[in-house]
């Protein structure tokens, strides 16, 4: 039968199994909007700002796994999807958006809300088309989705200019695709890891140190095994949180600029470190001289050019991390070979004397409030099952140390892009994939203000987020750098002319909270969770010359964290 | 690489957005016209040039890839050049395009154009040998390369 590029467009959708799409019309995507509104398989959610669309898109990927799928127009919608898109790059994320283009014979002529889609995203995706012909949209649909969720996953962009989804052909759904320049490896090398379960038996000092990539690949239930069976100590990176539980005694935290002291102590001072999907960031080394100088260092990656970009190691592993992790345990199992018992118990034992350093201890205050203390009743109160985003800044810190995660996909934020205004969107994402889950929405007074007319978009889809806002009238990482490198010149950073948050979350008909006393913060949290239906957004008064400690200042070593 | 619209730009971006250098870059289709062959001379430390490496096999639409100074190989590069020649000057100019065997392709009562291949040396040899005031233009292809041997580099 023929159909239209549109209504192949959304029965691509379909039969891809997309249930959900984020976007917001304009005149290149008209046709498909109305092949949308014609059917009723494909949700679409209406955002109001396409860069809603794309972080909301990768929420939901975050939040489940599976591909996003984000539909805007061309020109302006697709530039302001930009940021959405390199947000899902740094962090691998699984998304295919999908941009209105104008017609074929105009592209090039400056046509009205043009703009080279494919040249302005190409340095910020995986890949990305152009559609020229009706005949190749739904084979590159295809593409695009194999591509997006294969490998090492990453947005993947494909333009379809207006009369390609006008034109017709026959629609036949393709079930499988072959590229031949494109052959993501899956298992690691047999050899590889043989060695690297031989050095890790050996290690007196093991340490292991694990990213974003045991969560993407589906690996957390096989690295918690693995981890029990070893008996080695654990930390995750910003990206890797919940990949291992977040309360188990094996467990030192999150590493990095705002790690733990017993994370960071322990990464220096190994003599054998197992990095399994992580990408040695600038964040998590410091002083890349200074990294792990005394350990053999074992990498396993999806991505050939993550091992050995910024640090040199010894046995490399190209593999997914599922894989890799399978074959490694199967090895230990038949092995029945244990670790070094003795040298195992000393090292734990300086572990400990670390932790005894209770380095996320802060001053408790009956007064003001403490940011720390509303992430840590958060975490009670929701007990520790809520699916968390989160903005940029301090208050993203704060929740990857106080909120223990102990499953994958739950904590969702933008680690490698930083994006502030991702929270928001993101939790909606997050919310219609798990529509009976609580979903929070951990943020500060100017992160939230750079996406909040999706307000609107969770009250039309009745989302019932919740907002913590952690307002401390200033932005608050550059006020604390500003405070420790800058002599205290708070250039900019004072947010002053902040809206009332009560009023305006109101306005756009939802519950507002304005929360100052210490003493109120369980109780208003409870209550704000006990409203199932309705957004909350809660806006925390809290102290304002707090910082986030420990943290390891740009260009120094992990053993040279200031504490306090 | 694939044959394909963009596939260039997205070498040269990953260069640029990665702070290479690309010295110089030749492409053209093969015999298979689904396919291009790009030879891209590049300069950079071991470390550098396998990250290069690695970042390129990423890119979708990069086939297949060889560093071609792993082993022995062959380079080719050719220059077009256009010189004054007058009068005497002309013998002058005929001689030495003889001794780098390369081949006057066009003449006119004042000027000859000059082809010459070979390796990138050779084309600045003769470029040196020449008198600076006569040339007029100069145009070089780029290098391109294949492996010596059996060695090749096939899909």
């Amino acid at each position: 039968m023929e159909l239209t590029g549109a209504e192949i467009l959304v029965r691509f959708l379909k039969d891809e199994g997309v249930r959900h799409v984020f976007g917001y019309p304009g005149g290149a995507v008209l046709h498909i909007y109305d092949a949308l509104y014609k059917q009723d398989k494909v949700e679409h959610i209406l955002v109001r700002h396409e860069q809603g669309a794309t972080h909301a898109a990768d929420g939901y990927a975050r939040a489940t796994g599976k591909p996003g799928v984000a539909l805007v127009t061309s020109g302006p919608g697709a530039t302001n999807a930009v940021t959405g898109i390199a947000t899902a790059y740094m962090d691998s994320v699984p998304m295919v958006v999908i941009t209105g283009q104008v017609p074929t014979n105009l592209i090039g002529n400056d046509a009205f809300q043009e703009v080279d889609s494919v040249g302005i995203t190409r340095p910020c995706v995986k890949h990305n088309f152009l559609v020229k012909r009706v005949e190749d949209l739904a084979i590159t649909l295809k593409r695009a989705f194999y591509i997006a969720t294969t490998g090492r996953p990453g947005p993947v962009v494909v333009d379809v200019p207006k009369d390609v989804t006008a034109a017709k052909t026959n629609y036949v759904y393709p079930r499988k695709v072959e590229i031949r320049s494109y052959k993501p490896v899956t298992k690691g090398h047999i050899g590889q890891i043989k060695r690297a379960v031989k050095l890790m038996l050996s290690a007196e000092r093991p340490m292991i140190y694990t990213g974003g990539g045991v969560v993407l690949g589906g690996g957390s239930k096989l690295l918690t095994e693995m981890t029990r069976l070893l008996g080695f100590p654990i930390t995750n990176t910003l990206m890797g949180l919940g990949a291992y539980p977040g309360t188990d005694k094996q467990f030192l935290g999150m590493l990095g600029m705002h790690g733990t002291y017993e994370a960071n102590m322990a990464m220096h001072h190994c003599d054998v470190l197992i990095a399994i999907g992580a990408r040695f960031d600038d964040r998590v080394t410091g002083n890349i001289e200074k990294f792990c100088s005394k350990a053999k260092i074992i990498h396993v990656d999806i991505d050939p050019s993550s091992i050995s970009k910024n640090v040199r190691v010894d046995i490399p592993i190209v593999g997914t991390v599922e894989q890799v992790l399978q074959d490694m345990l199967r090895i230990l199992k038949e092995k029945k070979r244990e670790p070094n018992k003795a040298a195992l118990k000393s090292w734990w034992k300086q572990i400990e004397e670390w932790r005894r350093t209770e380095c996320l201890k802060y001053e408790p205050s009956d007064e003001v409030i403490k940011p720390q203390y509303v992430l840590e009743s958060l975490y009670k109160v929701t007990r520790g099952n809520a699916y968390v985003t989160s903005d940029v800044g301090q208050h993203q810190m704060w929740a990857a140390q106080f909120y223990k995660f102990s499953k994958p996909y739950r904590w969702i934020n933008s680690g490698g892009l930083g994006t502030m205004g991702f929270g928001l969107p993101a939790a909606m994402g997050a919310q219609i994939a798990h529509p009976r889950s609580t979903v929070a929405c951990v943020t500060g007074e100017g992160s939230i203000q750079m996406c909040i007319q999706e307000l609107a978009t969770c009250l039309q889809y009745g989302l019932p987020i919740k907002i913590i806002t952690l307002n401390n009238r200033f932005l608050g990482m550059v006020r604390q750098w500003q405070e420790f490198f800058y002599e205290g010149r708070y250039a900019m950073s004072y947010m002053e002319s902040l809206p009332d948050f009560v009023k305006l979350a109101e306005s756009y008909g939802h519950v507002g909270m304005r929360i100052e006393d210490p003493a109120d913060v369980t109780p208003a949290l409870k209550e704000a969770m006990g409203m199932k239906k309705r957004l909350v957004f809660m806006d925390f008064v809290t102290d304002q010359t707090e910082n986030v400690y420990p943290m390891i200042p740009a260009g120094a070593g992990l053993n040279e964290m200031i504490l306090v | 690489m694939e044959n394909e619209a963009g596939a260039l730009s997205r070498v040269a971006g990953l260069f640029s957005a990665r702070g290479y250098n690309i010295e110089s870059l030749t492409v053209a289709p093969t015999e298979d016209p689904s396919m291009s062959r790009m030879t891209l001379v590049t300069r950079g430390s071991e470390e550098i040039i396998e990250q290069i490496t690695k970042q390129l096999n990423k890119l979708i639409d990069v086939i297949k890839l060889q560093d071609l100074t792993e082993g022995t190989h062959i380079e080719r590069e050719m220059l077009l050049i256009k010189v004054r020649a007058m009068n005497s000057g002309r013998e002058e100019v005929m001689r030495l395009t003889d001794i780098f065997r390369g081949s006057i392709i066009d003449v006119t009562e004042q000027s000859f154009t000059i082809e010459i291949t070979g390796a990138s040396e050779k084309l600045d040899a003769f470029i040196e040998a020449l008198d600076k005031d006569l040339i007029i233009e100069t145009v070089r292809s780029g290098v391109t390369g294949i492996a010596r041997g059996e060695k090749s580099l096939r899909v």
